[in-house]
């Protein structure tokens, strides 16, 4: 029935070959995280006083405070300082050589997946002849490619690549789930999913849902920084060294909130555009089916977030769990609600 | 909600020894419980608290959205439901719980819109703030030497011109430039806020103007939009039967297609449900040919008519024991699953000596298995009615259709009746064409073809062109609010210690604004005849705070 089973197949062969290339992608994420721990106990050790090594070794400031010998008796005069400088510069375009090469690698091959990823979006879609977002098994292909673009994108801005491991490995999950629970054959939709809004109404949601699993993922980087540097403040060793080389937890802080800023609009649009469509197909904007409760309420906590932000008492740390608590309701909104309810929107199986 | 907020106490430091508080009076508790309602935190809790209390909605059925199925779950669960059911689970956007916390929102809204627009207003109204004597305290602070032989006065109109360029709204200080840029994000923020407000006016407003009924049409068959032809109807507050646009229309056909080449979950899946309907908007109008589909409603008159279901419709034709048609037509039945297993009842009271009714299943393609019938495929390739027979005691009215209480068309009470069965037969199987003489006489049924039935759901919200306004202003508010970045500029030309003419600059945003630096740098630059590209070459001596 209008299926070309030869692009199906094809579809299924490259979102196969995307996931192998992402899961190589992810051994080297992790790799470069693991050196950088590596780095930031060897920076901290090559560069004997501490006082000059957090000016020098981005976001290692935590890492040098607990580096042994107490940071107040140094006192580093001001010829000490230079050489140190000169030591610590070196010693850093040594690091970054290393940490530049397993995350290199990894961003390569997340170009390399992402293009196989999109190849196989669009393989479905020419073998169906519609958007490829019609059934949950699609929903989760096409979602976790924007996902791994946004993550990309942002990439040329800033480098974001210490956040390759946390954004592959969920995608590598998704896609897991995709081919094996929630795997549908290629097929023409149901004829409630025959309009354009189909493709405005669930592609904004992606890009939305994108960004905000991008927060997420910062957010809880941004927490465990932060506990990190209450650890050293108390003057406590911190677990896990591969963050010395990550940003402060403030510089993640912001990081999380412009991208729940992008988000949240193009939340609101795909609540909108929900509407619009409700009305054109059910006759009605708003008749609280799970989809649209959840919906609502994913905007609702993500708006506590952006007042949360403004409000005295409560700082960045507390506001994270509110993003916690949004994407929670993000895939429960994805998963529960398509298999747990039975609504209007239930398209899955 | 105040951004400035200065009513969060939590933080405050515990005094140690006690403190006499200052006592309020009635005016002044007023006061505390209004500045409590209206700060953000309060606001805040609201919001969390709203998320919270839509979920029930998601996780319990809805009588707005489907009461059959809360009928099953109270029966279903006997001692939670009633329970669950008085404290409005089940109505849970109608409960008052919900509302008290949408309406102290929007009391905690209004009370936090009102004044910062007014505040908002002033400060429009207003020129940009007086330069700080100490611009070295603001959190963006460049200084850099002036040109040779560059006069203040020149410079400053350089300032001044070149803030302009950049849409700043400008005033003069001695020796400074003053300016402000960017009122049109906290005027989007107020529209945002305001907008919400319209959204739920127009909700409140379509309770009271809005109808919606649902109708069910089989092939063949008329609809007027009149009440009594209505099989479920709701109106507004507002609404009387005179406001009921007087159209009608008939379905020709309803073409159905359904996936047979694909197999697993999709095997059977609808592809196409397209309802042609001969409309006329008035009794006396040239009627007008038009196709229905989901995602394609029929408008006449303001209304909506929308293709929200579908199934079969067994025609039937019924004789009593004597001899007399008194049943003839079609049935609807009401899809049970994918495969359109669907289930009805026919209810022959007029039927002597004894009433018939009858209750089964049609199958629209119906396979025999151990098990019984069953259908494999939702379209009809081969339907079979499967039917119980019922008659009621002679010349009782068993069913109940002359009591007076309304019946469901779908559930037939055979407390009264008793079932007629040949032999072992425990059902009757029909195919189309086909009849079945009951027992004792009591008459003959004829299945005799299978027709289509359209479900419609007819709407009519005259508030919804203002929800959707609304909304619209709403995303277009919040997007000014999120995006563009409120900026205050200040720049002036003053003697250093050395006697040499300096400029400065300082810059101050509201909230997170990583361009600031940028821009302060960009603007200093074009005062003091530097033409760099925004951001780049970094002149002494530079100091950026954050």
């Amino acid at each position: 029935m209008g299926v070309d089973q030869t692009w199906a197949h094809l579809s299924n062969l490259l979102i196969y070959s995307a996931m192998a290339v992402y899961a190589i992608a992810l051994v080297a994420f992790v790799v470069d995280l693991s050196r950088r721990g590596r780095l930031g106990r060897d920076g901290a050790e090559a560069s004997a006083p501490p006082a000059s090594v957090p000016a020098l070794v981005g976001g290692g400031s935590s890492g040098s405070d607990e580096s042994g010998s107490a940071p107040s008796g140094s006192d580093s005069t001001a010829g000490s300082i230079g050489d140190d400088e000169a030591a610590a510069a070196a010693h850093r375009y040594e690091a970054a050589a290393h940490r530049y090469r397993a995350a290199g690698i990894g961003m390569a091959l997340t170009w390399l997946a992402f293009a196989l990823h999109v190849c196989g979006i669009v393989a479905r879609g020419l073998s169906v002849h519609r958007p490829p977002w019609g059934n949950m098994y699609e929903f989760a292909v096409a979602g976790s490619a924007v996902v791994i673009a946004v993550f990309l994108g942002v990439g040329f801005k800033r480098d974001v690549r210490f956040l390759g491991a946390f954004v592959v490995g969920p995608v590598l999950l998704t896609l897991g789930a995709a081919v094996t629970v929630w795997y549908t054959e290629a097929a023409q939709l149901v004829p409630a999913l025959h309009s354009y809004w189909l493709l405005i109404h669930v592609s904004v949601a992606f890009i939305a849902s994108a960004l905000f699993t991008f927060s997420f993922s910062t957010a809880v980087l941004q927490v465990v920084q932060g506990q990190r540097e209450a650890a050293v403040a108390a003057g406590g060793e911190p677990r896990g060294r591969f963050m010395d080389l990550l940003p402060t937890s403030a510089d993640l802080e912001r990081l999380t909130y412009r991208v729940i800023v992008m988000a949240f609009p193009l939340w609101t649009f795909t609540l909108v555009a929900g509407a619009i469509w409700a009305e054109h197909a059910w006759g009605r904007y708003w008749g609280w089916d799970p989809k649209e409760v959840w919906t609502f309420v994913i905007w609702v906590v993500y708006a506590a977030y952006l007042h949360a932000r403004v409000t005295r008492g409560w700082d960045g740390r507390r506001a994270a769990f509110l993003v916690f608590a949004g994407f929670a309701c993000l895939l429960f909104n994805f998963i529960g609600v398509n298999l747990l309810f039975s609504g209007l929107h239930t398209y899955a199986s | 909600m105040t951004a400035g907020d200065t009513l969060d106490t939590d933080t405050a430091v515990v005094p140690t020894a006690p403190v006499r508080q200052p006592t309020l009076g009635p005016m002044g508790w007023v006061r505390f419980i209004w500045r409590r309602l209206t700060s953000m935190s309060t606001a805040l809790l609201l919001l969390l608290l709203l998320a919270v209390a839509a979920v029930p909605g998601s996780v319990f059925p809805q009588r707005r959205v489907n009461a059959g199925k809360v009928d099953i779950f109270l029966s279903e669960h006997t001692t939670s439901g009633p329970l669950l059911d008085r404290l409005g689970f089940f109505d849970v956007y109608s409960s008052p719980w919900f509302a008290a916390i949408y309406l102290l929102l929007l009391v905690s809204l209004i009370g936090c819109v009102i004044p910062r627009a007014r505040q908002h207003w002033k400060a429009f109204r207003a020129r940009p703030p007086l330069t700080p004597r100490r611009l070295d305290r603001m959190p963006v602070y460049m200084l850099r030497p002036a040109p040779d032989g560059a006069d203040a006065q020149t410079l400053l109109t350089t300032a001044r011109a070149a803030l302009r360029h950049r849409r700043y709204r400008v005033a003069a200080d001695p020796g400074a430039v003053a300016a402000e840029r960017g009122y049109i994000g906290e005027f989007g923020n107020l529209g945002f806020h305001v907008a919400l407000l319209g959204i739920l006016a127009a909700v409140a407003i379509g309770a009271m103007f809005s109808w919606a009924g649902q109708v069910i049409v089989v092939e063949g068959q008329s609809f007027a939009d009149t009440l009594p032809l209505y099989d479920e109807f709701r109106a507004g507050t507002r609404v009387n039967n005179q406001d009921l646009p007087p159209f009608s229309f008939t379905l020709d056909k309803l073409s159905v297609l359904f996936d047979d080449q694909s197999t697993g979950s999709q095997f059977g899946a609808p592809r196409r449900f397209d309802a042609y309907v001969t409309v006329r908007s008035s009794p006396g109008a040239t009627p007008v040919k038009r196709l229905v589909r989901p995602n394609q409603p029929l408008e006449v008159d303001g209304a909506g008519a929308f293709l929200v279901g579908n199934g079969y419709a067994p025609v039937i034709t019924v004789k009593d024991g004597l001899g007399n048609v008194v049943f003839t037509g079609p049935v609807a039945f009401r899809p049970e699953d994918g495969r359109y297993t669907s289930l009805g009842v026919i209810k022959v009271p007029d039927a002597a000596p004894r009433q018939l009714a009858f209750s089964g299943y049609l199958l629209p393609t119906a396979v025999m298995t151990n098990q019984g019938p069953v259908s494999v495929f939702p379209d009809d390739r081969t339907p079979r009615l499967v039917l119980r027979a019922y008659a009621g005691k002679p010349g009782q009215d068993g069913l109940g259709m002359n009591s007076g209480v309304p019946q469901s068309v779908y559930f037939l009470d055979t407390s009264k009746l008793t079932q007629l069965r040949k032999g072992q037969d425990p059902f009757i199987l029909l195919a189309p064409g086909g009849s079945y003489t009951l027992p004792d006489g009591l008459g003959t049924i004829t299945f005799d073809s299978v027709k289509r039935f359209a479900a419609f759901d007819i709407h009519n919200d005259p508030s919804k062109g203002w929800a959707l306004a609304s909304a619209l202003t709403a995303l277009g508010g919040l997007m000014l609010s999120l995006f563009v970045r409120r900026r205050r500029v200040w720049i002036r030309v003053r003697t250093d210690g050395s006697g040499r003419t300096v400029v400065e600059a300082a810059g101050l945003a509201r909230g997170e604004d990583a361009g600031l630096a940028g821009e302060v740098e960009h603007l200093l630059g074009q005062v003091v005849g530097e033409h760099v590209a925004n951001g780049a070459a970094s002149a002494e001596p530079v100091s950026v705070k954050e």
